[in-house]
């Protein structure tokens, strides 16, 4: 396989990479390795392992080359903005919470990638098991930071490791609404977030992204593609229209949206954690008052905002 | 009095192992060993019974020898060693004859110990990093042998609810390594190239042979019961197992493997359905809760797998060490039973 041969590659390389042109915001320490918290270390145990593969299967080599790659992109290409970044807990577990949008969202790289530079600390990204059955694109995404949104990994990322976790409760609805549904969010799924949030004693941080709906807009779907492949929805982007000279990138190549971040103030709720079930409706309320003021904050940055592609 | 011991598949790694572990216990009186092959290693004191699993004869062995700790050994977790009625018969039938027997009325049976394996979770994308003893398996099971062991822990379970008395002890063990043992990944990791599902690089755990034997006699000793998961600390990509081998991948194709499987078998791969599941997906499980008991690992997933290779480079430079040891029914019984041996005592 070859994501492992390239980790250990790029293993011995972060001194020399000193000489890379330096952004002119000093504060992106490209290479900087985030420390990942050692955790289920065994005691006194010869542990011979060859790759820094965590139990997540993220591997902090493959992230800081994830993160050289995308950095460009993430300065230059949609010049993401953030807003509110220090609300962000710089210790113990949160759950973060986002809109979601874009046939190949543009949202979760980009806060991953932002926090990751700006607070040294690694984003777990939770997200349907879709990705794990696909050969290549499984392996990578588990590499960068990937983890399949169960409730037993997130409770022992968020409450046993005290990390940081992102999650789209709006799933494959947000990212495959078409471009006149823009900024209109989708169910929150069945709360599932906030409960994961309660039973791990952990605040939820909200987050409203701007400019994701407009980096790669759905047109059009397909269903009986999308069915004869096994995907949730099969798009028509403008992204393939737009470069279509790129051939199979351009599709995956995102358009310069400008990407605006808002982190709205952390929710903590006040239930005992551990519980093996909470109330229905607790859940309900607080998923749908999450989801408005995700909802109100775009509103509010939409009507600020004077160009799709200068924000 | 010290304790009775019934072993089933003492002809098995682990049987046998397990009784030669036993017989070094003063506090163990009996042991009783049932297999249908003879046992593969020697023993000083355990009596063999060439038998297979049936009900009249287990009752009677519980019965005349007044058994009180059975260690169930005896389930088959590799399906490529024989067919899958075999299987059913071994697995299935011979759990519910030998709980049948132990649940008889009158029974002297209060400790038994199960080995079972971890591949009763599966291996799916939608499973979770870490399987707790509690979790379900995602997806209903595709390999044969899966269901054969989940019925078995079924039994298991409804013994230990009817006999409330009786402290039952399942262990699920992760995929075991060593020096000595044969196992499918074992097989699949002395070939020069390690066969691997392309585009999918999974995170597999390991167990040590020798923790596996621990874990049961540790079981035993404590009269601990429950459900424990039994594998090593931390999770491997399959990609960095082979690295530590010395070996390279040979990528198989992700789609059309059910056509490729018998082919590939004449070639002396054997992929049973469970085992390209695993290459695919993986599988962790949590084994904090037997650590909690006072269980300590000797080795991780990632120094099972390098004292495992470390065990095939001496093999393939001085051969197979240990000349293999043939069971003589005769002098096994003379050593045992006749009077001109003499106690060293």
């Amino acid at each position: 396989m070859a994501p492992p041969k390239k980790a250990t590659k790029t293993a011995a390389k972060p001194r020399s990479t000193v000489k890379l042109p330096r952004s002119a915001d000093a504060r992106t320490p490209s290479m900087a390795l985030v420390p990942v918290p050692k955790t289920d270390a065994p005691e006194g145990l010869d542990d011979p392992r060859r790759s820094d593969v965590d139990e997540w299967g993220r591997s902090e080599h493959m992230r800081a080359l994830a993160r050289r790659v995308y950095g460009p992109l993430y300065r230059n290409w949609h010049r993401v903005e953030w807003e509110g970044l220090e609300k962000i807990p710089t210790d113990g577990g949160a759950l973060l919470v986002s809109n979601h949008a874009g046939a190949i969202p543009a949202d979760a790289p980009a806060i991953m990638h932002g926090i990751e530079e700006e607070l040294g600390r690694p984003v777990y990204g939770l997200a349907d098991e879709m990705f794990k059955r696909m050969p290549v694109v499984g392996t990578v995404w588990s590499r960068v930071g990937g983890v399949l949104a169960h409730p037993d990994n997130a409770y022992r990322l968020l409450a046993e490791q005290k990390q940081l976790a992102l999650v789209f409760p709006e799933g494959t609805k947000g990212t495959g609404k078409t471009y006149g549904e823009r900024y209109q969010l989708r169910r929150f799924g069945r709360g599932g977030f906030v409960q994961i949030a309660m039973r791990a004693g952990v605040p939820i941080v909200p987050i409203a992204v701007v400019g994701a709906e407009e980096a790669m807009p759905i047109l059009w779907k397909s269903a009986p593609l999308a069915k004869l492949l096994g995907l949730p929805y099969f798009p028509i982007t403008a992204n393939m229209i737009a470069f279509a000279g790129l051939g199979p990138l351009g599709a995956a190549l995102t358009l310069p949206a400008k990407i605006k971040i808002r982190v709205l103030d952390p929710v903590s709720f006040d239930v005992e954690p551990d519980q093996l079930r909470y109330s229905r409706s607790l859940i309900m309320d607080e998923s749908e008052h999450i989801r408005q003021r995700i909802q109100e904050a775009l509103f509010d940055m939409l009507r600020d905002r004077e160009s799709v592609w200068f924000g | 009095m010290g304790k009775r011991v019934l072993i089933t598949g003492l002809g098995t790694f682990w049987g046998s192992r397990v009784a030669q572990a036993l017989e070094a216990d003063p506090e163990v009186e009996v042991i009783v060993g049932l297999d249908r092959n003879e046992p593969t290693v020697p023993l000083e004191r355990t009596e063999y019974v060439r038998s297979d699993e049936s009900y009249s004869i287990l009752n009677r062995i519980v019965k005349a020898a007044r058994i009180d700790t059975i260690v169930h050994t005896f389930l088959v977790v590799d399906s490529t060693q024989m067919s899958s009625r075999t299987i059913h018969e071994i697995n299935v039938i011979g759990t519910m004859n030998l709980f049948a027997a132990a649940s008889a009325a009158g029974s002297t049976v209060r400790n038994v110990v199960v080995k079972s394996s971890t591949l009763v979770y599966g291996a799916h994308p939608k499973d979770p990093v870490w399987f707790s003893e509690e979790s379900r398996r995602a997806a209903p099971p595709r390999a044969m042998v899966e269901r054969s062991l989940l019925e078995v822990e079924s039994y298991v379970r409804d013994f230990a609810v009817d006999n409330p008395h009786v402290a039952v002890a399942m262990l699920r063990f992760s995929n075991v390594l060593g020096p000595d043992i044969t196992t499918p990944l074992a097989k699949a990791l002395e070939l020069p190239l390690v066969p691997s599902v392309f585009g999918f690089d999974p995170r597999f755990q390991f167990v040590h042979e020798a923790d596996v034997v621990r874990a049961i006699l540790f079981v035993l000793a404590g009269e601990i019961q429950g459900i424990f998961n039994v594998a090593g600390d931390g999770l491997l990509p399959w990609s960095e197992v082979a690295a530590i081998c010395g070996k390279r991948t040979f990528p198989l194709p992700p789609i059309g493997m059910g056509m490729l499987s018998a082919p590939l078998g004449r070639l002396g791969l054997e992929l049973p359905a469970e085992l390209l599941d695993l290459l695919r997906h993986g599988r962790g499980v949590d084994n904090r809760r037997l650590k909690r008991r006072g269980f300590d690992y000797r080795y991780t997933s990632a120094g099972t797998v390098a004292d495992f290779v470390e065990a095939l480079r001496i093999r393939g430079m001085v051969g197979d060490a240990g000349t293999a040891y043939q069971y003589e029914r005769d002098v096994e019984q003379f050593f045992r039973h006749s009077p001109a041996v003499l106690d060293p005592d």
